[in-house]
């Protein structure tokens, strides 16, 4: 390919195509179809942490007006196999069967045990209350130390509430911390929070009998892999089966789970042969969305007095409800604190142990930057602990220990292989956009005057475009490939489809721009597909920041061959040799002297109308699918660096937040300004774990502020403004360079955030360790409460 | 078991006439009934600000107000402003901002900020993201929104 055309819309923020419908509220989000024959299925969910069904009486529900069904949960078996959440590469996981409603027992709050459809949702809601079910409640384990103890364990057909249990360890590590000069030492509690995608999880299944063929719109980041999982679990052949993810309002890893309820409303559509709709309303989002992040963690560091950090002790203890979720697990979080806690620092030595376990809380799984959260915050927790211990100045400490630039490719202590990093160049670049030396002399100065300001900084690595050593591996029918189909219309216009899907962060836009830089045409040329099975390649749709290195690539391969396709057309058409020939502008022209030969719009006319005119011999090919999988590294690992600017009320806890920073390398960035805005986004999220958003849990189990207006999501006053900036290191291992960028900003916010704190408490001796930070902590922290 | 009151309303300029029951939320009617589905539903108790809608040039959460309530008065939802023009700016300077990913807050949004424009056309960065506090966006963090509709009330203030 020629280097100047791959140059005119990759790397311009050009605004998305898509974004125009959805400001005019013409979306069409699942819960905007409009179908003939629609019922609405709402559930029947346990009021009680963990309770065995005693009798569960549906008569009175199934004679109420408009109810079509009620149904329990040994009915809809028959229509949908139950599942079991492990995968080959976590050894030793374990998990209990589970059905898409519960048969004879609930495990948590919110666990349908009952299902009523009926013509209109309000009538199938005035059904539930008409359901008579007695309970024999049995003892909740929510606590996760209770439930590591093993007392009271939750599953007859274990002996212990131990799903995954992982311990890794260098040969040195115990040497390291004899012979350390300083040994900090910390624990760290993460509360649970959630997604709250704005859009509840949302699914319409619709059945033909005639044909035994399923069309599920849902709104999901993985549609092939659901796809394959309504197969297999309805026993329908998977090519009967079509999954459609139009817009999608909203999904941060929550929408690339199987969900019970929504597997029962599938199987339900088959059973009942006609369209079934199901919307989580907000309320029994927060009981059934997966949770994340519940963690206690036990962080060791050893170092030398000159500052050079020697070795990382880790132990996390992370609960998850009673099932691992299905087909992801809920073993990666806790896998990924592992494999990514110390990840930026050079320390040769390295110890962890991590147990994951069943709780009697909701399910928790993979969400927007899974794990990362935890293993930044913790390891540049500990890295402030220790600078502060040697007296060294936190950027500092962090300079003296970052792995070098120039030391790729480069194996972490816990194994990680790294192609190339720019801690240093990232960490520079942000010590000069935010002016930290300035900031720290008006830090002093202010603390003279009662004014408490914190500057926290937060260096990451995170995991992007996953090779199939994430899921595959282990037996996940889950797909690391991608492809992207480009077809060339008659009118000169470019479709393409792209198995990654859509979620607002701007995929469609970017692929627009690769595949028209790949061929040749104007951006506005080319209409981007996604998110059907039924059209688009086979892929895996969109999570770990992967659509653009991965997808992205597709697009590009595939470009670059249609490009070559066309040009075969334009040899034999201009009866010139192709080496003579290029694609530029919508148009074929000379390459010598640039001049317009042929408009594709005339070519588009001859290949498909004309192709009498050609010769014999002579078949155009212009529809091309190229797929792309990452390989060699099991991961691109990106790099990043954060920092927050907080101001603490130290009379009221409160912390007000003044300002945030990002550097961040993904390597090509295809359109910044959807790179930078997928950042802020991600640091809001992040900012909303550290400090308000708790799913918080009696010791019975009863979620105690499942609503809106009880569970703090972060609101537009709160929130800073950010400065956001890049190193860009393009990865090799594709041509299009790109790494993953939607999670960074999740993946570091919280430990720059708990960083800020902890230094503005400094002059007060106090520190702070469980997120969420709030008022009632700090308060706590400084000895007011 | 519903009682059902016939109403009369004006949606997008245009009067209609149904039966309502008296428990069905207007935002639900909307949606249902007269198939205007721009305006979304996000949490159903009042909070999240994605069922706005504008009622006799108020705005008004869609989910904590009656549908019969509405008999006798004007509503107008986004697919309204968005077809007579009168947020075509905003809109645009939206999608130049980028300041909205999944779209699913935008349209309760464009009619919040619409409404900050009407009554406070010289507002501050901090008076927009004070009036935005109750509509709920996950995706952008908020700045590109407040970028946006400060941007759009400078161009609209010059011509004024």
């Amino acid at each position: 390919m020629n280097a100047p055309a791959f140059a005119n819309y990759v790397g311009q923020s050009i605004p998305r195509a898509n974004a125009r419908r959805l400001l005019q509220g013409r979306g069409t989000y699942t819960d905007d179809l409009r179908v003939a024959r629609l019922v609405h299925v709402v559930f029947f969910r346990s009021p009680h942490a963990h309770a065995r069904i005693v009798k569960l009486d549906l008569a009175q529900a199934r004679a109420m007006p408009g109810v079509i069904a009620a149904i329990d949960g040994v009915t809809l078996a028959k229509f949908c196999k139950p599942w079991v959440a492990v995968l080959g590469h976590l050894k030793g996981i374990k998990s209990p069967t589970q059905h898409a409603i519960a048969i004879d027992r609930a495990c948590w709050q919110g666990e349908a045990v009952a299902a009523i459809v009926a013509q209109t949702r309000a009538q199938a809601e005035d059904a539930l209350e008409k359901i008579e079910c007695e309970w024999q409640p049995l003892p909740a384990v929510t606590d996760m130390e209770a439930s590591l103890a093993g007392t009271q364990v939750i599953h007859p057909e274990f002996s212990d509430n131990i799903c995954f249990s992982r311990e890794l360890a260098t040969d040195g590590v115990d040497a390291a911390f004899a012979k350390a000069d300083l040994v900090v030492e910390e624990t760290y509690d993460f509360g649970r929070h959630t997604g709250v995608t704005l859009e509840g999880r949302a699914l319409l299944a619709d059945y033909n009998a005639a044909e035994n063929t399923l069309t599920v719109h849902q709104s999901t980041q993985a549609p092939h892999m659901m796809q394959d999982i309504f197969s297999r679990h309805l026993d329908i052949p998977e090519g009967n089966v079509r999954v459609i993810a139009r817009d999608v309002g909203g999904s941060f890893g929550i929408k690339v789970h199987v969900y019970a309820d929504e597997m029962a409303t599938a199987a339900l559509a088959v059973m009942l042969r006609r369209p079934v709709k199901f919307i989580a309303d907000r309320l029994e989002s927060f009981l059934t969305d997966i949770h994340a992040r519940e963690h206690k963690i036990k962080l060791r560091m050893a170092c030398t007095k000159a500052g050079e950090i020697l070795a990382f002790d880790l132990d996390d203890l992370t609960g998850i409800g009673p099932y691992s979720v299905y087909p992801r697990t809920s073993g990666i979080e806790g896998n990924q604190v592992v494999n990514l806690t110390g990840g930026p620092y050079k320390h040769q030595q390295y110890r962890a142990k991590l147990n994951v376990v069943f709780t009697n809380k909701n399910l928790t799984c993979q969400y927007r930057a899974v794990g990362h959260p935890i293993a930044v915050a913790i390891t540049e927790a500990i890295v402030d602990l220790a600078a502060n211990k040697l007296g060294l100045d936190p950027a500092e400490f962090r300079k003296r220990n970052l792995v070098p630039d120039d030391a790729y490719p480069y194996t972490s202590a816990p194994g990680m292989k790294m192609e190339k990093l720019s801690h240093q160049q990232c960490m520079d670049k942000l010590l000069i956009l935010m002016n930290y030396s300035v900031l720290r002399t008006e830090q002093i100065e202010l603390r003279k005057r009662g004014v408490y300001r914190g500057i926290g900084i937060a260096a990451m690595i995170e995991v992007t475009n996953p090779s199939p050593a994430f899921y595959g591996v282990g037996g996940a029918r889950i797909s690391s490939q991608d492809g992207a189909t480009l077809r060339l219309e008659p009118t000169g216009m470019v479709t393409c489809l792209v198995s990654v899907t859509e979620q607002g962060q701007g995929t469609e836009a970017i692929f627009a721009q690769i595949a028209a830089d790949a061929v040749g045409v104007s951006v506005d040329r080319v209409r981007v597909i996604t998110g059907d099975t039924g059209i688009t390649p086979y892929g895996g749709g969109t999570w770990a920041s992967r659509g653009a290195g991965i997808g992205g690539e597709a697009v590009l391969q595939s470009g670059k061959v249609l490009r070559a396709n066309i040009l075969d057309v334009a040899g034999v058409i201009l009866q010139a040799s192709r080496e003579m020939l290029d694609v530029r502008d919508n148009h074929v022209i000379d390459v010598r002297t640039g001049n317009v030969k042929l408009s594709l719009t005339e070519l588009g006319r001859i290949a498909y109308f004309r192709p009498d005119t050609l010769p014999l011999d002579f078949q155009s090919e212009l529809m091309v699918t190229r797929h792309y999988t990452p390989r060699g590294y099991g991961f691109a690992f990106t790099n990043g660096i954060q920092a927050s600017l907080i101001e603490v009320d130290i009379d009221t806890g409160f912390v007000k937040l003044l300002k945030h920073w990002c550097v961040e390398d993904c390597g090509t960035v295809i359109n910044p300004q959807l790179v930078d805005e997928q950042i802020r986004g991600g640091i809001v999220q992040g900012i909303g774990g550290a400090m308000t958003e708790h799913c918080l849990y009696s010791g019975d189990g009863q979620l105690q502020n499942g609503t809106l207006a009880d569970y703090l999501v972060p609101m537009a006053a709160e929130m800073p403004d950010m400065i956001i900036d890049h190193v860009i290191t393009p990865t090799k291992t594709s041509e299009l360079g790109a790494k993953g960028a939607g999670e960074a900003g999740t993946a570091g916010a919280p430990g720059a955030i708990m960083n800020a704190i902890n230094d503005a408490l400094l002059p007060f001796n106090a520190r702070v360790t469980a997120q969420p930070f709030t008022p009632e902590r700090i308060l706590g922290a400084l000895g007011k409460i | 078991m519903d009682t059902i009151i016939e109403t009369t309303l004006t949606i997008n300029g245009e009067s209609v006439t149904r039966r309502i029951p008296v428990r069905q939320n207007l935002v639900d009617f909307l949606r249902e009934e007269i198939g205007l589905t721009g305006t979304h539903i996000g949490c159903e108790h009042g909070v999240c600000g994605a069922c706005t809608v504008r009622v006799d040039g108020k705005i008004v959460r869609g989910c904590l107000m009656l549908a019969v309530q509405a008999d006798g008065r004007n509503v107008e939802t986004i697919e309204g402003l968005s077809d007579s023009g009168e947020i075509a700016d905003l809109q645009d300077a939206f999608h130049k901002r980028n300041a909205l990913q999944c779209g699913f807050c935008t349209p309760g949004m464009l009619l919040t900020v619409q409404d900050l424009a009407l009554q406070n056309p010289q507002a501050t960065r901090e008076q927009i993201r004070e009036h935005i506090s109750g509509n709920y966006c996950r995706c952008t963090g908020y700045q590109a929104i407040v970028d946006a509709v400060e941007t759009t009330l400078i161009a609209r203030n010059s011509k004024a």
